[in-house]
């Protein structure tokens, strides 16, 4: 049946829609794709480009409303459009295998890990203990140390990164010639998604199969993939070596996708993001010429009425009329920017001293954020960075008031003291710290109209009525760049990125000297994300801010961090200026951070892995909390003694036993090194 | 503002497209069998109750000794009663009391039940503590107990009716909407309203309510369908509705007892009635449910 020689997948000219509202939605059009024995394959894009219904495609799982309108798929040679459902399911069962994003959705949740593995065994016919065998061997593959242990456990009893590995191991347990990876690190923190991809790279050189990987996140995919397909609109755009492709794009809209992301320490004090306006043409839409033509800076009429070809360039394809000069397409913002020299006042705004927060969890002290202090300077930035668990948000919180401290720590807003309890702060002192949330969704009411959403916060926080609260919601709506025309609408008619403009909006009403933005631009995809922290960073030029920015992009935060505080388990670990912090020396835990992001810029780099998982802040490890991960633990003092917040230099302060220099010669030590672990 | 990039103008447009939520449901009501037979049967029986003395054969109420107990007929197609009236006509005419009653009492019950649900969502803790316990207390006492000792207070009326049943029924819509209320207070527009200091007051009404509509209404369509049968009941047991309405339960209760002299028709149509409409009612609640939650 399966032919071994043939291409593990080949896609050809396949054309799917969606029967929305009773008319036929295009989502993929005339696409062509082949990926070769053994060889991973990345598929990228915006969200809504058509990506995952490739993925389903291939598989046959469209929706009940997706059908396949033209064109053809082959899996090994063997037609996927011509099986019938014991085919198909025997095809599923045996020679593809999909690993999705969220693990927790894909695993039962009321059936232990090892029998929902044996299960895959026993449906292959092979049963008792040989299936039993078979799964602990698959558990070591996918490097769980202890597999008898994790099989009697549930799903929810285990981490993100575990659930995932299980979800790898049950999609290589029938040996798949093709395996499909549809965003699978993307719900992950950067050190599990650095340990699950070293775990999908290595099992590539142990395993015959073939990888679709699609992911949103060009870096991920750069490191994964030998070649990369481009989709926009449901069309390849670009196809390449992977290599190729990023260094040296040749359509328009990998070029600017590229630039959207903040690259090579990049700062807002430098350079605005460059950013792609307007929007994905919508499923279903009538394209006549170039699907990219209408967000385009290099497009003419011709772009606009005649469909480009796939060029073929070689070895690599491009959709593009003017693909020769793609990589001369014009930013859509200035290149640099001049900013006047802030005259930072040396009286922080906000200033806190020895907070702590302390949940009770099942009798069980949990103790959140554990002794921070820190101070925020007018018109800074503060980014904080940790895993999740690292107690990020809740520090935020607690500077707003929205959950309070326990007693004995200061919060000091421009130096008078500010009481824990949101009930009890002055409308002052209530107005001047407002917060952007990671979710728009959640950020803004559903029932409301933008208009109401908006006048509310001008009524009650800037106090204003009537024809000035219109005047300044005007002014408001036109200074996040939205229009009047939006003002109308429900949240929901909205895209993600204007959402986040509208509650970026609303914090800034009551014209506050601090804002929390909360991850605020995770959910966004990457062009949006520039446009939102080109934002930001205007506003807070204009407005004279500070932000607290809390992201898990490193390169996010270092594009608009001034101050860098890097948190475990509710602890300082490393904290100072932002350029210090990222060119070290660093503290180890941050230093693991920074290697395990993958960058599009570096081709290889070292890294410092991380093993097991962040532990419990009901009982956290004596000592350096860090010493049951710390890949440059010294010895028996990181277990017994609590390093101190030492100052090394300028303020860059760093929580190790190691001294500073010693830290500095590990670090450089480490180009010869090309791995280490704990 | 110098450094600004792009003019972000246009909504996207498959969202501007999109219909608003409310037409989305009644698209989709219009197209739910369950929910058109349920309206259609209900909205016979409000028909009946509005302009049903326009066209009954007789007067519902009218006294005919020498025609009484007669079988059903071409001149009575349901018979007579023992007092020789039309019960074709009473049956037609006997959905007006049971049809301001029941309604009313389930308003009664969902305006207090949804503020109670609120409150206790809202504020949680021991407010939710007490308060729900005095709820599930109130709700473990029958129906017809609470309807006893409220006569003997109130005297026995259509307005005692609609507050027993009302206050009967709204713990149990209060238990709904409590649910909704918690996993609405988590969201993080509420954070945003206690940023802007707004009064519990204004979150609850007007930031969270909106928001927890869709279950109130299905839960208050599914009371509807109890509140007919339980002012049935009432009616049946002599509390509530009196003579001479040709109210359906009241008309069982007098005529039940000819059934063993073979005089069927006297109670059956009425008891017929009282199952369509309580049918229909239910057919409605499943449509708006299947609508709501699509």
């Amino acid at each position: 049946m399966t032919d071994t020689s043939a291409n593990a997948l080949e896609l050809h000219n396949l054309s799917v829609a969606y029967r929305v509202g009773g008319r036929n939605r295009a989502v993929l059009r005339d696409l062509s794709l082949t990926i070769h024995p053994g060889e991973a394959y990345g598929l990228v894009g915006e969200s809504g480009c058509g990506k995952s219904t490739v993925a389903l495609s291939v598989v046959r799982y469209l929706p009940r409303n997706g059908f396949i309108t033209a064109g053809g798929i082959s899996l090994a040679g063997q037609n996927v459009m011509k099986l019938d459902n014991e085919a198909l399911r025997r095809m599923r069962a045996e020679n593809v295998s999909m690993v999705y994003q969220d693990p927790g959705k894909a695993l039962n949740p009321s059936i232990r890990i090892g029998r929902q593995l044996t299960e895959i065994f026993e449906l292959r016919g092979i049963s008792g203990q040989r299936a039993i065998d078979q799964t602990t061997a698959m558990l070591n593959r996918v490097r769980i140390s202890d597999p008898v242990r994790v099989m009697q456990r549930y799903p929810h009893q285990l981490s993100g990164g575990m659930q995932q590995r299980v979800g790898i191991a049950m999609a290589l347990a029938n040996d798949p010639t093709m395996l499909i990876l549809d965003e699978p690190t993307t719900g992950l923190d950067a050190t599990v998604e650095a340990e699950v991809l070293d775990l999908i790279a290595k099992l590539r050189q142990e395993l015959s199969a073939s990888i679709l990987f699609i992911s949103h996140n060009l870096a991920v995919v750069s490191r994964m993939c030998d070649r990369v397909g481009v989709l926009y609109a449901g069309m390849l755009v670009e196809e390449g070596r992977t290599e190729d492709v990023f260094n040296n794009p040749r359509h328009p809209y990998t070029v600017a996708l590229l630039r959207c992301l903040p690259r090579g320490g990049q700062r807002k004090d430098q350079i605005r993001l460059d950013t792609i306006p307007g929007f994905l043409p919508a499923p279903g839409a009538r394209i006549s010429g170039c699907a990219f033509a209408d967000r385009c800076a290099l497009a003419d009429s011709r772009c606009h009425s005649e469909l480009p070809p796939l060029h073929d360039l070689g070895g690599r394809l491009s959709r593009c009329h003017y693909h020769e000069k793609a990589q001369s397409l014009p930013r859509t913002t200035p290149g640099s920017i001049t900013t006047s020299a802030v005259a930072t006042s040396p009286e922080p705004v906000l200033r806190i001293a020895g907070l702590n927060k302390t949940y009770s969890s099942h009798g069980h002290a949990l103790r959140a954020v554990n002794d921070v202090s820190l101070d925020l300077m007018p018109g800074q930035t503060l980014g904080l960075v940790g895993e999740s668990g690292s107690g990020k948000t809740t520090l935020a919180r607690l500077l707003l008031g929205l959950v309070s401290a326990d007693a004995g720590g200061e919060i000091r807003l421009e130096g008078k003291p500010l009481a824990s309890k949101l009930e009890s702060r002055t409308a002052e002192q209530v107005k001047a710290m407002q917060i952007v949330f990671q979710n728009p969704d959640s950020a803004l009411n559903r029932s409301h109209s933008i208009r109401h959403i908006m006048g509310r916060a001008l009524r009650t926080l800037a106090g204003l009525k009537g024809s000035a609260q219109q005047k300044r919601l005007i002014d408001l709506v036109r200074s996040v760049r939205l229009t009047e025309r939006h003002l109308s609408v429900k949240p929901r008619q909205l895209s993600g990125g204007l959402k986040q403009r509208v509650a970026i909006a609303r914090a800034f009403a009551g014209d506050p000297r601090i804002v929390v933005c909360d991850e605020p631009t995770s959910a966004l995809d990457v062009s949006v994300q520039a446009a939102i922290l080109n934002l930001l960073a205007d506003l807070q030029t204009k407005e004279r801010v500070s932000y607290i920015f809390i992201s898990h992009d490193l390169a996010v935060v270092r594009y608009l961090a001034d101050q860098i505080a890097v948190l475990y388990l509710g602890r300082i670990m490393e904290l100072g200026p932002s350029e210090r912090v990222f060119s070290g020396p660093h503290h180890p835990y941050t230093e693991a951070l920074l290697s395990a992001v993958p960058k599009l810029d570096e081709t290889e780099n070292v890294r410092v892995r991380l093993d097991g998982e962040i532990p419990s802040a009901i009982n956290p490890p004596t000592g350096c909390v860090f010493h049951t991960r710390c890949p440059r633990k010294i010895g028996a003092v990181c277990e017994e003694q609590e390093p101190p917040l030492i100052d090394a230099e300028h303020g860059h302060k760093i929580r190790c036993h190691i001294p500073f220099e010693e830290l500095a010669r590990l670090q450089n030590k480490t180009d010869h090194i090309k791995e280490i672990t704990a | 503002m110098s450094t600004t990039e792009l003019q972000q103008s246009e909504l996207p447009s498959a969202a501007a497209s999109a219909r608003s939520p409310v037409r989305e449901v009644l698209h989709s009501l219009s197209r739910s069998g369950s929910f058109l037979t349920g309206f259609t049967i209900v909205l016979f029986w409000v028909v009946c109750a509005l302009f049903g003395e326009y066209f009954t054969p007789y007067d519902p109420l009218a006294d005919d000794i020498i025609n009484a107990l007669m079988p059903p007929s071409a001149a009575n197609w349901f018979g007579t009663d023992q007092l020789g009236r039309d019960v074709f006509s009473r049956v037609i005419v006997g959905s007006r009391d049971i049809l301001t009653v029941a309604p009313l009492a389930t308003l009664l019950a969902t305006v207090a039940g949804t503020t109670l649900g609120l409150f206790t969502g809202y504020f949680r803790g021991l407010v939710d503590d007490i308060i729900s316990r005095i709820l599930e207390a109130f709700m473990a006492i029958p129906v017809v107990i609470v309807a006893l000792l409220a006569i003997v207070a109130l005297g026995t009326s259509k307005s005692t009716v609609i507050i027993v049943i009302g206050l009967s029924f709204s713990p149990i819509i209060a238990r709904t909407v409590r649910a909704a209320v918690l996993s609405e207070r988590e969201l993080d527009y509420v954070a945003a309203a206690q940023l802007r200091r707004e009064s519990a007051l204004h979150t609850m009404f007007v930031e969270i309510l909106p928001n927890v509509i869709p279950p109130i209404l299905v839960e208050t369509t599914v009371r509807l369908g109890y509140a007919i049968f339980a002012v049935a009941t009432l009616s049946f047991m002599g509390f509530g509705i009196q003579p001479p309405s040709p109210d359906w339960g009241l008309s069982i209760a007098s005529n039940y007892g000819m059934i063993g002299g073979g005089f069927w028709w006297t109670v059956l149509f009425d008891a017929l009635a009282i199952a369509s409409l309580v049918i229909g009612v239910n057919l409605v609640a499943d449509g708006v449910q299947g609508a709501l939650n699509d």
